[in-house]
């Protein structure tokens, strides 16, 4: 008996004929394909949900796909700026701002009241990641606009303007978004971390680098794509780096030993990761061989790359979803954790 | 209070925290469901004060629970859990009757099954209604012996949002909508919710949803309007038995533990305090409940945390995964200028 310690939830029912009586479905075993843990090792009210699923949907995935891609294309094309690589640094410009500007569409369409978008801007909140957010596409899309509008200068114009004064003012507009660009790729695994998603709260450590390491290979898989080869070396590089750094941090993951990662290794999530982790490597082997000979081959690369980036990014997301719909997913890892606090284990007869 | 506990642990005054200099003491509720009726009187006054709209009228099979859970047009919701055990040391009245045992478990499983073809898994109010094989002609009961005479117990519980110490969707809102109320409580804005769906996910009790058709966030507010006018909330108001108990959270408290005492020398060794203690994972709840059994068996969380507990580590892991990613593009072309 617990008696003296009232306020720990104390359980008197142990043992009772009934512990594990009506309160779930057992029909789960029947699909054990959709159910993590049988459910006659844990309680739930019918099976329901303790979580909301997100109400997000496509649209925020394909937004971490393409914030990365407008990221990695911004470092790049700064890089290639200073090391007089005008194609890749073009490629990367206009690749970085096309990402950017889907990324706002995405983003905004995906509120519940989009026309209010902009009160995102009347707060600066450091405990929301989807605030600070906000503040880093601030920062960062008007070098980004800029930067690919100096590209895009007809050359009637570019003739009336003193002769220096667009590349001067590209390289800065470049520099001042590769500043923010890190950031931007990396908020993004904080934004789905920062949530009672139990597979996305649990990959928390990993999250940055996988989302980094993606950045990285498909902004760098767009300049293989865009850029001549001669110029693409530097984005074959950073390529075969992101892409290691995303298969490391994807399998990382896989081998955390929580149940709440398990949902990464199931389903659909599973299904689209694997598909990733398949394009991302071939991208990757490419990067270091062929592309460097063959512009069709680069291409393909990078086209590769591209496609695995997205889909981990779907796989992730997918993974947080299932994670919330499965009740197993809250119940399990907090029952184990409040029965290892209380070093008791009254629930020894989870295993019958 | 120290800093640290702005995001996690312990916090005397959450309303100072957030900026209320002048302000009245922290309220809350204590929900005590061991003398819960069920008799959702809670979830009408609810809807009826606050003016939330309709949202599906379902019989979803759940013993007398035709909400399903908390969400963007229930702020109130009566669970109804049936179990074949007596209440404490209560006669059920049973013994002399031929009855067999309820049907919960068969109900349960119907419903768990049916849950999983729902698009959100059952995570949206008024999930699609399930055939349960009723009505039937034959007599409950009826075809079995005294031998399937069952011990009964049903157990009722109020949920609502927990306007917790530490709240998830206060942490995380972007737009500033959700904010901390004089009285300690957690409130949406509706003039400035812009349905960015963080706090969905922010919750760690599946508590806040956004509504489809309107696009912005809803929960309880502990009646705001009615606090500000110096009533107590349409739920406690309308509560016959004073399950749901209005008032500032230290008195809550004090006759909670009373409570439990009470209810322990009465034999109910299972009952329970669920979000009494300022030490747990959200710091505490604002609302709170006396249980009769484990929280999942109410669909709530045995042991929730606020997200944002692990916000200063993320930041860090986030910085080191950035700074891994400046250094890695400018290695790509460091070595290609040597060349
Ligand atoms: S986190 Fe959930 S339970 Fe806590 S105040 Fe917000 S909506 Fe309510
Ligand atoms: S949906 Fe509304 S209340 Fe919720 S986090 Fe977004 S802006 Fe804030």
């Amino acid at each position: 008996m617990t008696d003296d310690e009232p306020l720990r939830e104390p359980r008197s029912d142990a043992g009772a004929a009934d512990l594990h009586a009506p309160t779930f479905g057992a029909g789960r075993d029947r699909h054990d394909d959709q159910g993590v843990v049988a459910d006659s090792e844990f309680r739930s009210y019918y099976g329901r949900p303790v979580l909301k699923p997100p109400v997000w949907e496509w649209k925020v995935p394909a937004y971490l796909f393409t914030g990365g891609v407008s990221a990695g294309a911004a470092l790049l094309s700064a890089g290639a700026d200073l090391t007089g690589r005008p194609a890749l640094c073009r490629a990367g410009r206009l690749g970085g701002f096309g990402a950017l500007l889907a990324s706002s569409y995405l983003l905004i369409a995906d509120l519940g009241r989009p026309e209010r978008f902009h009160h995102m801007l009347r707060v600066a909140k450091p405990s929301s990641p989807m605030s600070v957010g906000t503040w880093i596409l601030v920062a960062y899309g008007p070098g980004s606009g800029l930067a690919a509008m100096t590209e895009l200068l007809p050359g009637s114009l570019r003739a009336m303007l003193p002769g220096r004064l667009p590349a001067r003012v590209g390289r800065l507009a470049g520099l001042s978004s590769a500043a923010v660009a890190p950031a931007l790729a990396s908020y993004t695994a904080v934004l789905l971390s920062q949530t009672a998603v139990p597979a996305w709260h649990e990959a928390r450590r990993e999250l940055p680098f996988l989302f980094t390491g993606s950045a990285a290979a498909s902004g760098a898989g767009l300049g293989m794509l865009l850029a001549p080869v001669h110029e693409a070396g530097p984005a074959r590089r950073l390529a075969a780096l992101g892409a290691g750094a995303e298969l490391v941090a994807a399998r990382l993951i896989e081998r955390r030993p929580a149940l709440e990662t398990t949902a990464y290794t199931r389903g659909r999530a599973h299904r689209l990761r694997r598909a990733s982790e398949y394009l991302t490597l071939a991208g990757a082997l490419a990067a270091a061989t062929v592309a460097r000979r063959s512009r069709p081959a680069a291409a393909a690369a990078g086209l590769a790359l591209l496609a695995g980036s997205a889909l981990q990014r779907f796989g992730t997301f997918d993974a947080g979803v299932a994670s919330t719909k499965d009740p197993a997913y809250v119940v399990v890892p907090q029952r184990a954790r409040l029965n290892a606090r209380d070093g008791q284990h009254r629930h020894g007869d989870q295993a019958e | 209070m120290t800093d640290e506990h702005s995001l996690y642990g312990p916090l005397e005054d959450p309303a100072a925290d957030a900026g209320h200099q002048e302000h009245p003491p922290r309220v809350g509720f204590f929900t005590d469901t061991s003398v819960c009726i069920g008799c959702k009187a809670c979830e009408v006054a609810c809807k009826e004060w606050n003016d939330v709209p309709e949202d599906g009228l379902d019989l979803l099979g759940m013993s007398f629970d035709n909400t399903g859970m908390l969400g963007a047009s229930s702020w109130r919701h009566v669970a109804f859990i049936e179990q074949e055990r007596p209440l404490g040391r209560q006669d059920p009245g049973l013994s002399d009757l031929p009855t067999g045992p309820s049907a919960a478990e068969h109900t349960a499983e119907v419903v768990a099954d049916g849950l999983r073809d729902a698009p959100r898994g059952g995570g949206e109010l008024g999930t699609e209604p399930v055939d349960l094989g009723f009505p039937s002609f034959e007599l409950p009961g009826a075809g079995t012996g005294s031998e399937t005479r069952t011990d009964f117990r049903w157990l009722m519980s109020s949920d609502v949002c927990k306007h917790c110490t530490h709240a998830g969707c206060l942490d995380v809102c972007p737009t500033g909508a959700l904010f901390r109320t004089e009285f300690g409580t957690v409130v949406v804005q509706p003039d400035i919710c812009n349905g960015c769906g963080y706090c969905v996910s922010g919750c760690p009790y599946g508590v806040i949803d956004r509504r489809p058709d309107d696009g912005r966030a809803w929960k309880c507010t502990l009646c705001h309007d009615r606090l500000r006018g110096g009533l107590e909330p349409a739920c406690a108001k309308a509560c016959p038995t004073d399950s749901i108990q209005f008032g500032p959270l230290d008195e809550l408290r004090e006759r909670a533990d009373r409570r439990l005492e009470q209810l322990h020398e009465a034999g109910v060794g299972e009952a329970r305090l669920y979000g009494r203690d300022p030490e747990d994972g959200v710091g505490g709840d604002g609302a709170f409940f006396l249980l009769l059994d484990e929280p999942e068996v109410y669909g709530l969380p045995p042991d929730p945390v606020v997200p944002t507990r692990d916000l200063p580590s993320m930041w860090k892991h986030a910085a080191v995964a950035a700074s891994a990613l400046l250094a890695a593009t400018a290695a790509v072309f460091i070595r290609e200028g040597r060349r």
